[in-house]
């Protein structure tokens, strides 16, 4: 049975067709173009596809599509300033906390839930944070200290505004 | 221009350098493009059947149904990939394994496949193939496979490697010695003596994406190809073979992979994807699942060791003899060879002896995985050191360090070996703070060495001189790891260029000549040398532009800081890249720079790690506290990316070490194809991974460069056991040593 789905991403209205069955992550991939939200296990277990749905940090795979209707879905490709990185993104790059770079949208939307629940998080809770997403290049050490650096960036900038 | 790939012992201004990696913006907004991310215009979705069966004869497949379903395009089974190889030995396993033939070989082998409008259509259409089996035993456990009575894979399989050829088959496919000296004399000499069995599991590389590809076949028989591949040329070159087209007919674009490991260095899908694709008339996606990647794309083997090594009592190691027995799957690769090439390699002996036995189980066809077959020879040949030095009461680093390879030394496996990093990372162990921290309640450390041979092999680059003087460089080789990053600081170096100015890009197999793939830690090696000397024939060309702009001769024209200078006392301004650039029209046309090599020479490759660990002993559970690794990287060329290389070994290794493993029930089926059951180390389960580049530089490469991806794997299993043995008391001989396998040694060990 197919569906009729409006929903939000990134803040913009969307409107796709999906058949009943179909997970979240195959509507934003194969019906938004949204292709930054991967597929690593389509089981909840890699993290790779995460997004948030409603403020909430969730595996895309374990979602239907329908249940996007009237909701709103934030997602890798919605995480920068126009063409301004997000502090995340950017302390990914310096820290080559990045390889292959499969991951690395999860880790970044992971990583942002992490960070605006709590903005100063220590080395431990950065790691069961993100225990939820897997990397195989990194060994995760540039990855803790990415957002360990970009935390330090986003706390001055909050106190300055 | 100088060709000479030697190395010069030159200053770098780029070279060295931490630059962000040109792939990086696009893989942090979700733009850059992996296998499945990518459409062709009417493009089907494909589906493959897989047999539930360890080993079975396919009596008969029925696709009538499944065809007669609205929106099925094609249906394919082997008939549909008729043998074109001519029996070659490399070919035919792999067209076997793409598609199951008369049998299948294991739980997940292929047997039809389906191309179909949409993928409900696929899975319906997969429901109603009919596929008649006649069960076989089986065996999944590389030790009783070689026992007399198992079953016999291939009837056809005699023993490569002994003379005179057995009469009877078996599932040792080959045997394959190496060693020099009098073993029998060593053990004679030797105070202590030492003999163990080891085992290791088998471990899935476990890249987060899971093989993806479109292909699309025309009716005039050429063909396109997008893939996540280590190799495009290899997958070109091997695809066409299989399907009997003209190489040049296909074109094959590599995405941007999202892991690999070795994994992607061998073919899996891709040929169904064409078959489908030229019986459909259309362009057709293939997708693995996870389960699917777990099941049917290559792991690494599963191993059981004899290892016996003797020494004398002032820590000379006098002999070494190990049989080696590495499962490869239903089909002999030269994993056993691999094993029992490296096991010793870090040694300078004067007796030693390896032999390695290819065995052939009803798993998953084995491929590389990081420094192939070398972390389980090094888990048998390291764990026994330890051991024997603790036997004579001597310091393990010491022991090593006594014993340890130099320039000169004969390796195990028969080459002399030039300059080399083991004992200068020996040393660095030996000095290192972490040798020399206090260990806690519960807790033990551990060290061990591991090497890597590196690979070169054949490369061909193009590099381009815009008309504004930017700098684009074309590579065949697949950038893993930062390769991108490396080469454009290679040629920024060469041509005296900023960083910036350089763009490298991986063509596809239209744009240049073959290229062997990204393994074996070539990509960096091999395509370097290739980039720096398209560099220097791209300044010879400019030199000689400039020359015609100033009307002088070629040979007074130098190249320096990017610029070419006129020579001697003149009042001609240099000129930049971009100047000469810009006249290149009435110049000459185009500037560039091509260049086809095989590179020679890629430098060994040793490390050492050290690792601390914590042991529960009510739980069995351990953690590694932490973990330090020292390799030699010839010329780190960019040193970050370098760390990476090292954390990201380490970290398989402790995975491999503590906790991966396939699992196979009674009835032949893997049990755990999935991340949850097998799982792979998150972020939670590891510490900070210390690490320390050495540079010994590689005399056969200009700026000294060896490989860097793979050795960092190979000592972890090692020190892991060392630590948790020196943790426990109890030696640890079996990988993974998970919970309840270092409860049992506990309790044995207390019986």
């Amino acid at each position: 049975m197919s569906m009729l789905v409006s929903t939000t991403v990134n803040g913009d209205s969307m409107e796709f067709v999906c058949d009943a069955s179909e997970t979240l992550l195959d509507s934003l991939r194969d019906r938004m173009g949204m292709t930054g939200v991967k597929e690593g296990c389509g089981t909840g277990d890699c993290g790779a596809c995460s997004i948030m749905l409603d403020g909430a940090l969730v595996c895309s795979c374990l979602v239907l599509g329908a249940e996007a209707e009237g909701r709103e879905i934030e997602t890798v490709e919605g995480m920068s300033d126009g063409s301004k990185l997000h502090p995340l993104q950017q302390k990914f790059l310096e820290h080559a906390a990045l390889q292959c770079g499969i991951c690395t949208p999860g880790f970044l939307i992971a990583a942002k839930a992490l960070l605006e629940k709590n903005p100063d998080p220590t080395e431990t809770e950065i790691r069961y944070a993100l225990a939820g997403n897997l990397c195989r290049c990194t060994g995760y050490d540039k990855i803790v200290r990415a957002v360990q650096d970009a935390a330090k960036v986003m706390n001055k900038k909050g106190k300055k505004a | 221009m100088n060709d000479d790939p030697a190395y010069t012992g030159q200053t770098f201004k780029s070279v060295g350098t931490r630059p962000l990696r040109p792939d990086g913006v696009d893989k942090v907004t979700g733009r850059a493009r992996y296998g499945a991310d990518f459409t062709m215009p009417g493009q089907l979705a494909g589906l493959v059947l897989r047999s539930p069966h360890a080993h079975a004869t396919i009596k008969k497949i029925d696709i009538s149904k499944a065809e007669a379903l609205p929106g099925v395009k094609a249906v394919v089974t082997s008939q549909d990939l008729p043998d074109v190889t001519g029996g070659d030995r490399e070919l035919l396993p792999i067209l076997e394994n793409c598609m199951a033939r008369k049998k299948a070989f294991y739980d997940g082998h292929a047997v039809a496949a389906v191309a179909a409008i949409d993928m409900p259509t696929a899975k319906a259409a997969l429901k109603l193939i009919e596929v008649e089996y006649k069960v076989l035993k089986h065996v999944t456990d590389v030790d009783k496979a070689v026992e007399p009575k198992a079953p016999v894979l291939h009837k056809d399989c005699f023993t490569r490697g002994v003379d005179p050829k057995p009469e009877k088959p078996s599932n040792v496919a080959k045997v394959s010695t190496f060693g020099h000296g009098d073993v029998d004399a060593g053990f004679e000499q030797a105070d202590v003596i030492i003999e163990r069995n080891f085992r290791t599991e088998q471990t899935h590389q476990g890249y987060i994406e899971p093989h993806a590809c479109v292909a699309s076949i025309s009716p005039d028989g050429s063909g396109d190809l997008w893939v996540c591949t280590q190799g495009h040329f290899v997958f070109r070159q091997q695809c066409a073979q299989l399907l009997g087209m003209d190489v040049s007919k296909l074109r094959v674009t590599s995405s941007e992979i999202g892991g690999g490991f070795g994994g992607k260095t061998h073919l899996w899908l891709e040929p169904v994807a064409m078959a489908l694709s030229r019986k459909a008339n259309r362009p057709v996606k293939l997708v693995m699942t996870r389960e699917e990647v777990f099941r049917a794309s290559g792991p690494t083997s599963a191993t059981s060791i004899d290892m016996k090594i003797g020494v004398t009592n002032d820590g000379r190691i006098v002999a070494g003899d190990a049989t080696l027995r590495y499962s490869s799957g239903p089909w002999a690769g030269s994993w056993a060879m691999l094993g029992a090439m490296t096991a010793f390699a870090c040694y300078d002996m004067e007796n030693v002896k390896t032999t390695g036995m290819e065995v052939l189980v009803n798993r998953p066809k084995t491929t590389a995985y990081r420094a192939p077959s070398a972390p389980m020879a090094a888990f048998a040949v390291e764990s026994v050191l330890d051991e024997l030095a603790k036997r004579i009461g001597m310091d393990a680093v010491e022991m090593r360090i006594k014993n340890a390879a130099k320039e000169g030394t004969q390796a195990s496996y028969g080459p002399v070996y030039g300059p080399i990093g083991i004992g200068p990372s020996l040393d660095a162990a030996k000095n290192h703070p972490h040798m020399k921290a206090k260990l806690g309640k519960n807790q033990g450390r551990g060290m061990a060495c591991g090497f890597w041979f590196n690979f070169g092999g054949q490369s061909c680059t193009n590099l381009n001189i815009s008309m504004d003087g930017s700098v684009t460089l074309t590579v065949g080789t697949i950038d893993v790891g930062g390769a991108r990053a490396s080469l454009s600081l290679c040629v920024a170096e060469e041509l005296g260029i900023p960083y910036e100015q350089v763009k490298t890009v991986i063509g596809d197999t239209g744009t240049l000549g073959y290229n062997e793939m990204t393994d074996g830690s070539r990509g960096t090696f091999a395509s370097s040398m290739s980039a720096i000397m398209s560099a220097r024939k791209a300044i010879d060309e400019m030199r000689h532009r400039a020359a015609k702009m100033w009307e002088i001769s070629p040979d007074d024209v130098i190249w320096e800081d990017g610029h070419a200078r006129a020579a001697g006392d003149t009042n001609l301004p240099p000129l930049s890249i971009a100047d000469i650039a810009a006249a290149a029209e009435k110049s000459g046309g185009p500037i560039a720079g091509h260049t086809q090599l095989v590179a020679d020479g890629a430098g060994v490759s040793f490390a050492t790690h050290i690792c601390d660990v914590e042991v529960d002993p009510e739980t069995g559970s351990t953690r590694v506290v932490r973990y330090t690794v020292i390799q030699d990287a010839g010329k780190a060329v960019h040193p970050t990316y370098v760390e990476g290389q090292f954390q990201g070994g380490a970290a398989q290794g402790i995975g491999w070490a503590l906790n991966e493993e396939y699992v196979y029930g009674e009835d032949g089926r893997l049990q755990n194809p999935g991340f949850l059951d097998y799982r792979i180390p998150v972020c939670s389960d590891l510490p900070m991974i210390d690490t320390q580049i050495l540079e010994i530089p590689n005399p056969n490469h200009p700026y000294g460069i060896r490989g860097v991806g793979e050795t960092s794997i190979v000592p972890p299993l090692a020190a892991i056991g060392n630590a948790v043995s020196n943790a426990t008391g109890v030696r640890m001989t079996h990988v993974p040593m998970s919970p309840p396998r270092i409860l049992d040694a506990l309790d044995e060990a207390s019986a």
